[in-house]
């Protein structure tokens, strides 16, 4: 177990790997990934019961999925100081060769990832599938998965959603990016969401609500709330709300970083607001 | 000429349901997904004996491929059934990127494929799914020819480790093949020795392409039959080997020219053996409604279209 100050700590550490990961081969996204900095944190060295070693199948332990792909660079950094793989390995993202695509894939055999995402909306479907695994396998681990909320849009989240609901698949906590940007713009102007807690309470899930999403102990909290929640016959959904972009003062609040990667004066500013904390890759 | 005797005819979806019931008693890791359509997929005995392991997911196909990809995380084998036309066309980008990008272990059981589904009209009638299935790396394509077939196939693809698509029909047909048979995936069966011609067919041209060898060992012509189950990985060399010896081909199949068996063909004797080459398939178009025989004469799918195209193809060779 960590304390705040570590978890805290190994987030900024975290931020400059997304910064200098994108910067290198100016492109990936890093609002995204900024934004979900602390639940990655949290989720991968506080939240999941997993085990130190990789393998597929994942029996005895808790599985995580990422459907928002795109936020590959805070997934890969936060797995590879899990001890996952080698730190070093960053160093990789996106060139020729690398086991770090531009969205997480099974192809090139990264420990740690169990299915490509990327194409959105498919996420919340697989993580039903491997949590209806666990029932069958009578493994009383959690499946949890995040999901944009741009994503929302894609329709087999709502088969997804009915399903999980329809067959009480309480093993399972799916967590929205509630940040309120996509490509291009906020979700309000691209296509609005209306109320995601109304839509999942309709579907029948049990829904907790993170205000704080870019807070450590929020998190931990809400978390912790939702864990409670499993196993009592309906899928628990966690609205996390974040500011993409967030720990980098210009990005926050604001989509132009979705997808763009900072010149070397915007990495420069960013580090300097992100002080070294456990060592650079 | 080796002849084939029809045992009586049965529908290839019932060799999937009667292998897969197989399968729920003998492989427990065998897990079942149904999109609405329990009793056309004859799946009833699996959800029967096998609750706990049959997920009946509504009309919503990308949420099963997805559900399927996630299920073998744990170890499970799920095998998926609903419609050809919704088990490819409809759910393609989440095969590519759950299934076949992710080399999950999920088999894709598509029945009513082709014309064959008849009276429902071109809505269901897809002619491509085998071109959509055999461009994914990694996708093993099957297409299957009788109820025997089916069943094997069904119980085989379950011990082969990675995705598969398995494609058979709704009409009740011809069961010519042994009921005993063990389904070898990637080997083609040369059904009919001959020295004229090649006849290569898949699904539910291969009964066809044993009545036009009939025919056309009357007429002199001496064909070769070759039942091709496995589009992806080809037998490459089965192939070649039969058409060094005849010179040219005829392939026969219920799909589009453009992306099915004739074209994986052509290009094996295009790299190795080019030969004259007809294809029996339909012809860049859609279907319509109508009985299955009536649809399979009116597009050219039958043991007459297949008949002048070898007839064609003999003159065509030097």
């Amino acid at each position: 177990m960590s304390n705040t100050q570590q978890l805290e700590d190994l987030t900024t550490q975290v931020r400059r790997d997304i910064l200098r990961m994108v910067h290198k081969v100016n492109s990936g996204h890093p609002g995204g990934s900024l934004g979900c900095a602390e639940f990655f944190v949290a989720l991968y060295n506080e939240i999941l019961d997993r085990k130190d070693t990789f393998d597929m199948d994942g029996i005895g332990e808790d599985l995580f999925f990422l459907s928002n792909g795109h936020i590959s660079p805070v997934f890969y950094s936060v797995l590879a100081r899990a001890g996952y793989f080698p730190v070093e390995e960053l160093n990789t993202f996106r060139l020729i060769d690398s086991r770090l695509q531009g969205h997480p894939t099974t192809h090139e055999g990264l420990p740690g990832i169990r299915v490509a995402s990327g194409s959105l909306g498919q996420g919340m479907s697989v993580a039903i599938g491997a949590a209806q695994a666990k029932k069958l396998n009578n493994d009383n681990h959690l499946i949890y998965s995040l999901h944009g909320d741009g994503e929302l849009q894609e329709g087999q989240n709502w088969e997804a959603i009915m399903y999980a609901a329809g067959n009480k698949v309480d093993n399972l906590i799916s967590t929205i990016d509630l940040n309120g940007q996509q490509i291009d713009g906020s979700t309000d102007t691209v296509l609005p969401l209306g109320s995601v807690k109304d839509k999942f309470l309709a579907f029948g899930w049990t829904v907790v609500e993170i205000e704080q999403g870019n807070n450590i102990e929020a998190i931990l909290k809400g978390m912790a709330d939702a864990k409670s929640k499993t196993g009592q016959g309906k899928p628990v959904c966690v609205l996390l709300k974040t500011v993409m972009g967030n720990g980098v003062d210009f990005m926050m609040h604001t989509h132009a970083w979705h997808g763009k990667a900072p010149n070397d004066d915007q990495l420069a500013i960013g580090l300097e607001q992100n002080a070294e904390t456990l060592g650079d890759y | 000429m080796k002849t084939y005797t029809n045992t009586g005819n049965k529908d290839t979806r019932s060799g999937f349901g009667a292998g897969l019931t197989q399968l729920g008693q003998t492989n427990e890791k065998v897990v079942a997904l149904c999109a609405d359509l329990i009793g056309s997929l004859k799946m009833d005995d699996f959800k029967k004996n096998h609750p706990e392991r049959f997920f009946q997911v509504g009309i919503a196909e990308a949420n099963m491929i997805g559900m399927a990809a996630g299920l073998t995380i744990g170890g499970k084998i799920p095998f998926t059934g609903t419609f050809a036309n919704f088990s490819t066309g409809r759910v393609y980008d989440q095969i590519r990127q759950s299934v076949a990008y992710s080399d999950k272990n999920v088999k894709i059981c598509a029945s009513h494929a082709g014309l064959t589904l008849g009276e429902d009209g071109a809505t269901h009638q897809i002619l491509e799914d085998i071109g959509l299935m055999k461009m994914l790396p990694g996708m093993t394509v099957i297409n299957t020819c009788d109820y025997n077939q089916t069943k094997a196939a069904t119980i085989a693809i379950a011990d082969h480790k990675g995705p598969v698509y398995l494609r058979f029909g709704r009409p009740s047909v011809p069961n010519f093949t042994p009921e005993d048979q063990t389904f070898e995936i990637g080997k083609a069966l040369q059904l009919i020795e001959g020295t004229d011609v090649t006849i290569i067919a898949t699904g539910h041209l291969v009964w066809e392409a044993l009545e036009a060898a009939k025919a056309l060992h009357e007429q002199g012509i001496s064909a070769e039959v070759i039942d091709i189950h496995t589009i992806k990985p080809l037998d490459d060399a089965a192939i070649l080997k039969s058409v060094e010896k005849t010179g040219c081909v005829v392939t026969a199949e219920e799909h589009n020219y453009m992306g099915g068996l004739g074209e994986s063909v052509a290009r094996v004797l295009a790299l190795n053996h080019p030969a004259p080459q007809e294809f029996v398939a339909t012809q860049d178009t859609f279907g319509e409604s109508g009985t299955p025989a009536q649809l399979m004469e009116k597009y050219g799918l039958n043991s007459a279209s297949i008949i002048k195209a070898a007839q064609k193809v003999v003159g065509r060779k030097k």
